[in-house]
């Protein structure tokens, strides 16, 4: 096997999707359904942000399309005004990427959540990543099960007691940005349902990079498993917890910067500031894999910390273009001659019982 | 040189037996080539194991090929071969008892070591008792004249022995007076790159060849000569290769770029390959992560306005069931192929069998029906690929194909199509809002207001202004296509998918020879069989009237009054009786089952023998 450099120019996410004839509002990309999540849902956070943020990308509405799987978020297509297609449990990767590949006129989203994209769906989301086909996946988290009613996910804290785990779960959970990071994902990022401006910041940077986008979306489920991320929402709490990070500037967080982001042997480590040499102060490289994954195992079931923001964003070929480019070249070299492909290289034919072989 | 006799022969079936490394599917292959460029009409039967390499010499690596070739129409690969061709002991072992008194047998004696004689379960030496009296048996030390012809061209020992496979087809080529000219072509093109390997092969054809023509032993040669044909032009096709240009002649006439989303699984994994060759017609193949996902990156792109495809064998089309469904509830236009294979499970990879029918038909979850064809034969596999997108693209389904490892890998000759001939799909997006003042929804966008006439709804591709939608598995509120959990509207939409499928006009089941009494009715890969099998009854002069189903969903509209129209209805299939099962319980008319599930087709005396006591009148044992 060789490889193949087709040369691609380095293109934005959105530059084969025409954009929009005039100024659009989160109006616009209303549709005329009855939002039905629960009250106190985190939802409806993220459906307003999505709702207003879609505006900013100029797209022509009619060439946006969100794809869903199953579970509470999965609804999320039907109340947006754009193309929608609510599919089945775990599959919408699978179903979006022959969307992507098909059409590259489409900005194509994937709305899921854990335990559609983690459990049912995990070997759609892992490939898709892989793969990098471009489109822009939502996985919001809220550590549960909520449309089956309250049992634990595959993000779960272990101990959580739920109907199908009454002692405890003994299950050890995934942390999603580590295992979008270990399949190679091209753009991580993570955001808060309720911090509207660092959501948008994070969705849009995903819309507008060429490939697969994954953006875990922290979000609660007030019916089955309420205040799950309070110790990030809570000031006094979060306050040494939540690490916002920006590419090219030093990771420092809490009230006037007092911690910092250091290296600890071959991972990361947080220290007050004070104690910190300047020099010594990790400066985020989006680029960087092993630092994003680093940065991705502050996490963990306990929320001591927790990084939000672009983890990771780097570009490379996506397969949705490598795989038209390979087939508009074959197209553009023609051949593609119906006739002379039935008929092969070996034909005979017979004329009044009399056979005759084809001169070739 | 000895004066030779040549007889005339109507039709010779032979089997090319041997390891798996041994090249007997390639062999076979060339020799069917030859056979095709003659004229004459042919079928053929690869038999091989799932296993890759089997340990050398053993019965579980025994890999055959039989073609069936004749100077008239035949239909079926042959029962028992008239010539079997074994390569080493094992291949005798596992073929001998096919072999009918009489026949010839062509042994590489070589391979005869006490070893490979153990590795067969052989206690004894069979060419040295009187095991083979019944057969005419010729010992040919095929290796070692194989590699004492290329000694001098300096080819070694192990290299010489990959060749002798070449020396039994010149043998061959020159007892059945095939032409040679274009075999040596062929080594030499396949070889291109290797010279020394081209020259090899080359030379041990021409060996073997001329070791027929200066040996005594081979007394007699034999002529086929060709088929009389309707007039036209053929070529040899295998069902796999016929159904991959069904596809991309669908995408041609459909003017819709094809996806094929497919995970590999014998024996459907020849389309998947096939189809990533034709790029250059606006084919995209994706190999997905896993079955699912395959069907599921079809629906998408079926989504997108193409003509999503996808192709699965045995547990494949489990794994799609759900995701079929979504396609169902959603109505979009999706072609499924699924090759059938021995099952449950994992079963028979290689084997053939006729046991997905009725999971074709209700498989899924819910009322959810969709269309069902099948191809008879391998060229008929093309047509039927047409057939069932025109069916997905026309009534926006679903549709499910059932070939079968019989189909895929048997080839035939094929009477090439001519593209104006084939039926135009072309397809009609929906551009506008359809909402109509009647209802009071003026200039809105209703993407399940169906075609009065063919109950199809319309196919609004994103990127469509003015008709962004949106769709689903929930079920959905007629019209408007909105989530719905009416009764009313459930009640009402289940029946509408159901009348959809049921009101497809199917062309009507047409009957050979209406004037018998009985009728053998089958469907897929059993028609060669099948009819084999009948006109061995009519020359015998009974009278037994012959059809055979294409469509199974929806049956043909006379398939009842057909039906009634006979006083036994037989139904030969290579499962359990499924389709028995399905005619009885849709027309509740009384139907013989003919069955069998040993992973290999009827053979024609076989089934001639087991429809024989419907004909002859006879009391049927309990």
């Amino acid at each position: 096997m060789s490889a193949i450099d087709l040369g691609l120019p380095t293109i934005g996410g959105l530059d084969l999707i025409p954009a929009a004839d005039g100024p659009q509002k989160a109006k616009d990309f209303t549709s005329d359904q009855e939002v039905r999540w629960c009250p106190g849902c985190g939802d409806y956070a993220v459906l307003a942000a999505v709702r207003s943020f879609l505006p900013t990308l100029a797209l022509r509405r009619e060439n946006t399309v969100f794809v869903s799987g199953i579970g509470c978020s999965s609804r999320f297509p039907y109340y947006l005004d754009t193309y929608g297609f609510h599919s089945i449990h775990g599959r919408a990767p699978a179903i979006a990427t022959g969307l992507a590949v098909s059409r590259p006129d489409l900005s194509v989203f994937v709305v899921t959540g854990d335990g559609d994209a983690l459990s049912i769906g995990g070997n759609h989301l892992i490939h898709a990543l892989r793969r990098n086909v471009n489109l822009t996946i939502l996985l919001f988290n809220n550590r549960i099960y909520g449309l089956t009613k309250g049992q634990y996910s595959p993000t779960s804290e272990v101990g959580k007691v739920t109907k199908s785990t009454p002692k405890g779960s003994v299950d050890a959970p995934f942390n999603p940005v580590s295992l979008a990071l270990g399949a190679d994902a091209t753009f991580v990022g993570r955001a808060m349902d309720s911090d509207r401006k660092g959501l948008t910041t994070v969705l849009e940077a995903a819309a507008r990079h060429r490939g697969a986008s994954l953006v875990e979306i922290y979000q609660d489920c007030p019916i089955f498993n309420d205040g799950s991320f309070d110790v990030l929402r809570k000031p006094d709490k979060s306050e040494s917890r939540v690490i916002t990070v920006r590419h090219g500037e030093p990771i420092t967080f809490g009230t006037e910067g007092r911690w910092a982001v250091v290296r600890r042997g071959f991972g990361l480590g947080v220290a007050p500031t004070a104690e910190v040499a300047p020099a010594d102060v990790v400066v985020h490289d989006a680029t960087d894999h092993e630092l994003a994954f680093a940065l991705s195992r502050l996490s963990d079931q306990g929320l001591d910390h927790a990084v939000f923001g672009v983890l990771r964003q780097v570009s490379r070929p996506t397969y949705d273009d490598l795989a038209r480019e390979q087939v508009r070249t074959a197209v553009d070299a023609g051949g593609a001659d119906l006739r002379a492909l039935v008929h092969g290289t070996d034909t005979w034919t017979v004329h009044d019982g009399t056979v005759t072989a084809a001169v070739r | 040189m000895v004066q030779q006799r040549v007889e005339r022969r109507a039709r010779v079936v032979i089997r090319f037996a041997g390891d798996s490394g041994d090249g007997m599917q390639l062999t076979g292959d060339r020799f069917t080539a030859e056979a095709a460029a003659f004229g004459n009409d042919l079928a053929t039967f690869p038999s091989f194991p799932a296993e890759i390499r089997a340990p050398a010499g053993t019965l579980a690596g025994v890999s055959s090929f039989q073609l069936h070739f004749a100077d008239y129409d035949i239909l079926t690969p042959g029962d028992r071969p008239d010539v079997l061709v074994v390569m080493n002991p094992a291949a005798l072992k596992a073929n001998l008892g096919d072999l009918p008194r009489g026949a010839v047998l062509i042994v590489n004696v070589d391979e005869f070591t006490p070893r490979n004689l153990a590795k067969a379960g052989y206690a004894g030496n069979p060419l040295e008792d009187s095991s083979l009296e019944p057969y005419t048996v010729h010992q040919v030390p095929m290796a070692a004249l194989t590699a004492g012809a290329l000694e001098p061209l300096g080819v070694g020992r192990k290299d010489a022995d990959r060749s002798k496979n070449m020396f039994a087809l010149g043998l061959l080529s020159w007892m059945y007076s095939r032409p040679t000219e274009e075999t040596e072509r062929w080594l030499r093109s396949k070889f291109a790159r290797r010279p020394e390997v081209a020259e090899a092969n080359v030379v041990a054809f021409r060996t073997g060849h001329a070791y027929g023509e200066t040996t005594e032993a081979f007394a007699v040669t034999y002529e086929v000569a060709p088929a009389v044909l309707p007039d036209g032009t053929y070529r040899q096709i295998t069902g796999n290769t016929a159904l991959a240009y069904g596809i991309v002649a669908a995408g041609r006439r459909s003017g819709l770029p094809v996806f094929l989303g497919s995970y590999p699984i014998t024996p459907a994994s020849d389309i998947l390959h096939e189809l990533a060759g034709l790029k250059r017609f606006g084919v995209t193949t994706f190999q997905a992560e896993d079955e699912i996902a395959g069907v599921g990156a079809a629906i998408g792109a079926s989504y997108g306005g193409a003509l999503g495809v996808t192709t699965t064998s045995g547990p494949g089309i489990s794994l799609k069931s759900e995701a079929i469904g979504l396609a169902v509830m959603t109505e979009l236009p999706l072609l499924v192929v699924d090759v059938q294979r021995g099952g449950p499970s994992t079963g028979l990879p290689t084997k053939t069998e006729q046991a997905d029918l009725l999971q074709a038909l209700f498989g899924r979850n819910g009322e959810a029906p969709l269309p069902v064809v099948a191809p008879r034969s391998p060229s008929d596999a093309f047509d039927v690929a047409v057939e069932a997108a025109r069916l997905a693209l026309t009534y926006r389904t679903p549709v499910l194909l059932l070939s079968d490892g019989a189909i895929a890998n048997g080839s035939e000759p094929w009477r090439l199509p001519e593209e104006d001939a084939l039926p135009d799909l072309t397809v009609t997006f929906a551009t506008a809002p359809n909402g109509s003042e009647a209802d009071g929804t003026d200039g809105r966008f209703l993407p399940y207001l169906r075609d009065p006439e063919t109950l199809a709804r319309p196919w609004a591709v994103p990127g469509t202004p003015g008709l962004a939608h949106r769709i689903g598995g929930l079920e959905k509120a007629d019209k408007t296509g909105d989530i719905s959990y009416d009764p009313a509207n459930h009640e009402f939409m289940v029946r509408v998918r159901q009348a959809k499928i049921d009101g497809i006009p199917v062309p009507d089941l047409e009957v050979q020879d209406p004037d018998a009494d009985v009728l053998v009715l089958g469907w897929g890969s059993t028609y060669g069989p099948i009819g084999a099998a009948v006109r061995r009854l009519r020359a015998a002069g009974h009278l037994i009237a012959q059809a055979h189903l294409r469509h199974l969903n929806p049956f043909p509209a006379n398939t009842e009054a057909v039906l009634r129209s006979y006083r036994r209805v037989v139904v030969p299939e290579m499962n359990l009786g499924q389709l028995a099962f399905l005619l009885q319980g849709r027309f509740c008319v009384p139907v013989d089952s003919i069955t069998k599930v040993s992973g290999m087709p009827f053979g024609a005396a076989e089934l001639a023998e087991l429809l024989g006591p419907y004909v002859t009148k006879e009391e049927v044992p309990a």
